[in-house]
């Protein structure tokens, strides 16, 4: 038999002796209702041995486009950042990625010690005095920021955000809130990149404000101003921030954030076709009661020696239940580990090297197409990493598949999330992209047919 | 002397210009790049990271390492945690080119052998759970939980009923009522009679018209399945409120019994425990979650559903929303793929009668190790168990002093994890053990004769255990009092 | 001054109230019994709340926590809080020492004290205890 089953005959007769039944069969039937079991057996698809597998595995893999297969100009939250080898040959050990939540700190002190690290890296990321162990992703910890935020400051029901926060992280936030007593509001973003229209809908109604930046078209936004506004409502600041464009741009703290979160994935973690990944979320001091997730901390042995244990329990479920702050159990360990080791490896100057290239190439792209009879760049102002850009031709699909079928995954069409913008594609480029492939990709582009279908 | 060095905070290593990766950006070309972003949005510098080596880095972690129990080096026991083996072919497969590297917002023309794959996995998920409506987008069980639950929230919301109360039983996992809370649901806990199953006078007092949901784990954290299901079943439907199965402990029962066949309306699975992991020191997980037909349409946004080609007729996978009341989203992109295309190569490895001899062999193990164990500490819920139970260190406490804790500091010297202590609730000082069914009879023999031996050892070396660790027991209290969450530059 | 615990009333959630009337007013001193503190064990932090606060009788009106359980407080009287002890929060050790002098947690500004006739005399919260124990 296939598996990793490992009791002989002989040791299923001898168990069944020490417990005093003939059967495993008189076990279960003892115990589950004959009524209730089931008289077939699972249809479910043959078994398969190790090498047979794998190839079944490949040619599935074989069938789709990836960014081994292809250039890949996608970003839009998830990035084809590059991931040193160090990453993966530590996550790979057995001693990280079998063990689980550091139960018994005596022996998780390796574990223990990674998330303490984590939690500080966060902190120089973010610069604020807090985080936890990681959380689901940079989606669901939007929503845990925004619970959070109506939990603090209480007696107020809405959260303002703007159109230009990633569409899914607002779908997510409205799920979360639709069966509590709390209004999210959506405020248009402006053409212009003005942050005015956001800070006029900012009222002493509001609990607190989720601005991203830079934003989903890949926009720098005004956070230091929409804070100020804020913070004169008395309401808190989450700032959805780029853990890669904080070599270069301000930290959420400096620009005034009370709660920052991001997704994760940028730092040393695989497309993966979406996750796992691993929200991250830091805020000031003063708010640690209420953050959600696992926290480790620094304390002492019996022997004076210094160590790490999971600490403030009393916020989670396990103890608290209905009243915690959140219902998060798990968290994002093996990917935390793989961001501890990335920002280890960059150090700051790499970090700011690596935002620096990616700037640098983004700008480069963006500059390449001003020329373009076909294509202008929807925005103007500087692109971090990412920019928007117009196909006059409004043919943005069979635009994307023609340059598919040469090799490039040249972007994410805007129009399922914002109808208006039907005509228009998100182009990142991050430090792997090399110039010629960038000047491919605005050959290709321009290269594409129009008017036909493909 | 101990050179030490290495298990050093990474932080305490860092040297001034010390450097690992590279890019070939100088500074000077860094200046004239960021020209463009106004100045007020500039840092300065950038974090204050650590500056080290790459040897340094590897030896920093490879050493933290060493420092972890885990399940590939030790037995490990925790209770309701299913710590199986972790097969290595799940890792290699689900690191392929072309799996590892698919960006999420690609269209499914590009995509078409991952949504294969996924749609493989949602009707194998159907089959096994006997509930034919799977998304597999929540991240994590809780996160399951909270889905399921936002699912029936609309529901009832559909239907125009006024139902707010979640029922959940004392013996349940706390993310039961924290996620109902968080679904907008107030909670009421249904009490175990003696015999650790769901009190049935107490579940019929608290059900009514504004019960929504009864929130049941079967089999329970005490290792049982509730021979009254199908009494709950009729009790709890006849109210017109929904079952929920918490699939925490699906590993006993797998193709033996479907939760959909016993009453449930909604799970969750944890394939990370069931359908073998890893666990990652604490996740990443999933929590795909399944339901009845008639709540499909509420379901998380999207799943993936297999439809013909308007022009070639052919047979294409693609996202869709399963309609327009689903509950919209929980997660960004598809949720945590790469756990799940090791739970589908999991379940291709063993076929249906394989996942079935899963089960028995760990209901089997359960049971040897308890006639073991129970000649050593009192286990109040009988001679039987499913693929767990859950012993109690109560009289060893009054005779020796000993409690459950001292227990499970104590054998960690003695080369295994410790079971899961004081859960459940419901029993005094617990010990749950779940040894699954990739321990040998050696080991858990070996495990029992550890356990013996501790209960005869002076008590005073016990209270003091572990002695072998890297360190002694933490101090909690002032870890909490005073909490020191990151390292600061003194 | 010293508190005597057998001059207190004690609530069944374990608060314990001494009322004093100063010039007319009617304060109220509320705190946490020895049998309480003893019985969560290694006290690591306390949720207060700001003074002003009117407070009902019964009503929540903050948390005391151990590393691994936490315990809601419940005002077992109606009044306005006029004043908070913040030190105690820092001081969680002496809390447990002292709980009658120096543990005393707040004091509300009451009107009527006919609540106060439920409340257990001090025999009678030591039967309580004992029953527990």
């Amino acid at each position: 038999m296939s598996g990793y089953l490992l009791h002989t005959d002989d040791d299923r007769s001898e168990m069944l002796a020490a417990i005093g039944v003939e059967s495993i069969e008189q076990l279960i039937n003892e115990q589950v209702p004959k009524s209730v079991q089931m008289t077939r057996p699972l249809m479910l698809p043959s078994s398969l041995d190790e090498m047979a597998l794998e190839r079944q595995l490949r040619a599935i893999a074989r069938e789709n486009a990836s960014a081994s297969s292809h250039v890949c100009f996608m970003g839009c939250g998830a990035y084809d950042h590059f991931i040193p080898a160090v990453v993966d040959e530590i996550a790979a050990r057995g001693e990280y990625y079998t063990s689980y939540t550091p139960y018994q700190a005596e022996v998780s002190q390796g574990n223990l010690q990674v998330m303490f690290e984590y939690e500080t890296l966060v902190t120089q990321l973010t610069g604020l005095d807090v985080s936890n162990a990681s959380l689901y992703d940079g989606g669901s910890a939007a929503a845990e920021a925004v619970l959070m935020a109506l939990a603090i400051v209480k007696g107020r029901k809405q959260v303002v955000t703007s159109s230009a926060v990633h569409p899914q992280y607002r779908e997510i936030i409205e799920a979360y809130l639709k069966n509590i007593d709390a209004e999210l509001v959506v405020v248009p973003c402006d053409t212009t990149g003005s942050s005015q229209p956001l800070v006029d809908a900012i009222t002493d109604k509001t609990a607190c404000v989720l601005v991203q930046h830079p934003n989903y078209f890949g926009r720098l936004e005004d956070v230091a101003n929409i804070a100020q506004a804020a913070h004169g409502q008395g309401a808190l600041v989450i700032e959805s921030f780029d853990p890669i464009s904080v070599g270069l741009l301000k930290r959420p703290s400096d620009l005034g954030a009370d709660i920052a979160i991001a997704e994760g994935q940028s730092l040393g973690n695989p497309l993966g076709y979406g996750g796992p990944y691993l929200g991250i979320m830091a805020c000031r001091a003063d708010l640690v009661r209420r953050l959600p997730g696992r926290i480790a901390g620094q304390t002492s042995d019996r022997r004076g020696k210094r160590c790490w244990v999971l600490t403030l329990q009393t916020r989670e479920q396990h103890i608290r239940r209905e009243k915690a702050t959140s219902n998060i159990c798990s968290n994002q360990t093996l990917l935390a580990l793989r961001s501890t080791v990335y920002l280890s490896l960059l150090g700051p100057h790499g970090l700011r090297e690596t935002a620096a290239a990616c700037h640098r190439n983004a700008k480069l792209a963006s500059e390449l197409f001003v020329e373009s009879a076909r294509f202008e760049r929807l925005h103007d102002g500087p692109v971090m990493k990412e920019f928007v850009l117009r196909d006059r031709a409004a043919e943005v699909h069979s635009l994307l598949k023609f340059a598919r079928q040469q090799g490039i995954l040249a972007g994410v069409p805007l129009g399922d999330d914002y109808p208006e913008f039907a005509d228009c594609f998100v182009v990142a480029v991050t430090e792997k992209r090399t110039e010629q492939e960038i000047r491919r990709l605005v050959e290709v582009l321009q290269q594409a047919p129009c008017g036909v279908s493909v | 002397m101990r050179n030490q060095q290495a298990t050093q905070l990474i932080f305490e290593l860092s040297r001034t210009g010390r450097r690992a990766h590279r890019l070939a950006v100088s500074r000077e070309a860094i200046d004239a790049v960021v020209a463009d972003i106004p100045e007020n949005m500039l840092a300065s510098e950038p974090p204050p990271l650590p500056q080290v080596s790459e040897s340094d880095v590897v030896r920093h972690f490879v050493n933290l390492s060493t420092l972890n129990m885990s399940v590939d080096t030790h037995f490990y026991p925790l209770g309701s945690c299913t710590m199986k083996y972790n097969p290595k072919r799940n890792e290699r497969m689900a690191g392929l080119p072309g799996l590892v590297d698919v960006h999420p917002m690609q269209d499914a023309e590009s995509t078409q052998g991952m949504l294969r794959l996924l749609y493989e996995l949602q009707q194998m998920l159907g089959e096994i759970s006997g509930l034919p409506g799977v998304s597999l987008q929540p991240a994590a069980g809780a996160h399951g939980e909270l889905a399921a639950l936002l699912v029936a929230a609309a529901y009832f919301a559909d239907r125009g009923e006024d139902r707010r109360v979640v029922l959940t039983a004392d013996s349940a996992h706390g993310t039961n009522p924290a996620s109902a809370q968080m679904a907008g649901f107030t909670t009421q806990t249904v009490k175990s009679g003696e015999n650790g199953l769901v009190d049935l006078a107490d579940l019929k007092a608290k059900l009514n018209d504004r019960t929504a949901v009864f929130m049941l784990t079967n089999p329970n954290t005490l290792g049982l399945f509730d021979s009254q299901i199908e009494q709950i079943s009729e009790l709890v439907h006849s109210s017109g409120a929904l079952i929920y199965l918490d699939g925490a402990n699906m590993n006993a029962i797998l193709g033996i019994t479907r939760p959909g066949d016993f009453g449930a309306d909604l799970m969750h699975f944890n394939p990370h425990k069931t359908f073998s992991g890893p666990h990652g020191g604490g996740g990443p997980g999933a929590g795909p979650i399944c339901v009845r037909d008639f709540l499909t349409q509420y379901l998380p946004s999207p799943i993936v559903v297999v439809e013909h080609d308007e022009e070639t007729g052919d047979e294409v996978y693609r996202l869709r929303d399963p309609s327009s009341k689903t509950i919209g989203r929980v997660r960004s992109f598809f949720g945590n793929v790469g756990v799940l295309v090791r739970a589908y190569v999991y379940l291709r490895t063993y076929g249906a009668e394989g996942l079935r001899h899963v089960s028995e062999d760990a209901v089997l193990s359960a049971n040897y190790l308890l006639s073991k164990v129970k000649h050593i500490l009192n286990v109040p819920h009988g001679d039987r168990c499913m693929h767990e139970f859950v012993a109690s260190a109560s009289r060893l406490k009054k005779q020796r002093g000993l409690s459950a804790m001292d227990l499970a500091k104590r054998i960690l010297d003695f080369g295994f994890h410790a079971p899961t202590v004081y859960f459940p609730l419901v029993v005094e000082e617990a010990v749950m053990i779940e040894p699954t069914e990739t321990e040998s009879k050696e080991t858990l023999d070996a495990f029992a004769e550890a356990l013996f031996r501790i209960t005869e050892e002076a008590a005073d070396l016990v209270h003091e255990a572990p002695h072998t660790t890297k360190i002694s027991r933490p101090d909690d209290v002032t870890a909490a009092r005073k909490p020191i969450l990151r390292w600061e530059a003194t | 001054m010293s508190r005597d615990e057998k001059n207190l009333l004690f609530a069944e959630s374990h608060e314990w109230v001494d009322v004093s009337d100063t010039g007319g007013e009617k304060i109220a001193t509320i705190g946490i019994s020895a049998f309480a503190i003893e019985q969560l064990n290694d006290l690591v932090y306390m949720d207060l709340p700001a003074a002003g606060r009117v407070l009902s009788k019964g009503e929540e009106f903050g948390e005391v926590e151990s590393v691994k359980a936490v315990s809601p407080l419940y005002s077992p009287i109606s009044g306005e809080i006029i004043e908070v002890h913040r030190d105690l929060a820092d001081n969680l050790d002496q809390l447990k020492d002292d709980p009658y002098d120096f543990g005393w947690i707040l004091k509300v500004r009451i009107n009527d004290d006919s609540e106060l006739r439920a409340m257990m005399d001090h025999a009678a919260y030591k039967e309580q205890c004992s029953e527990a124990g």
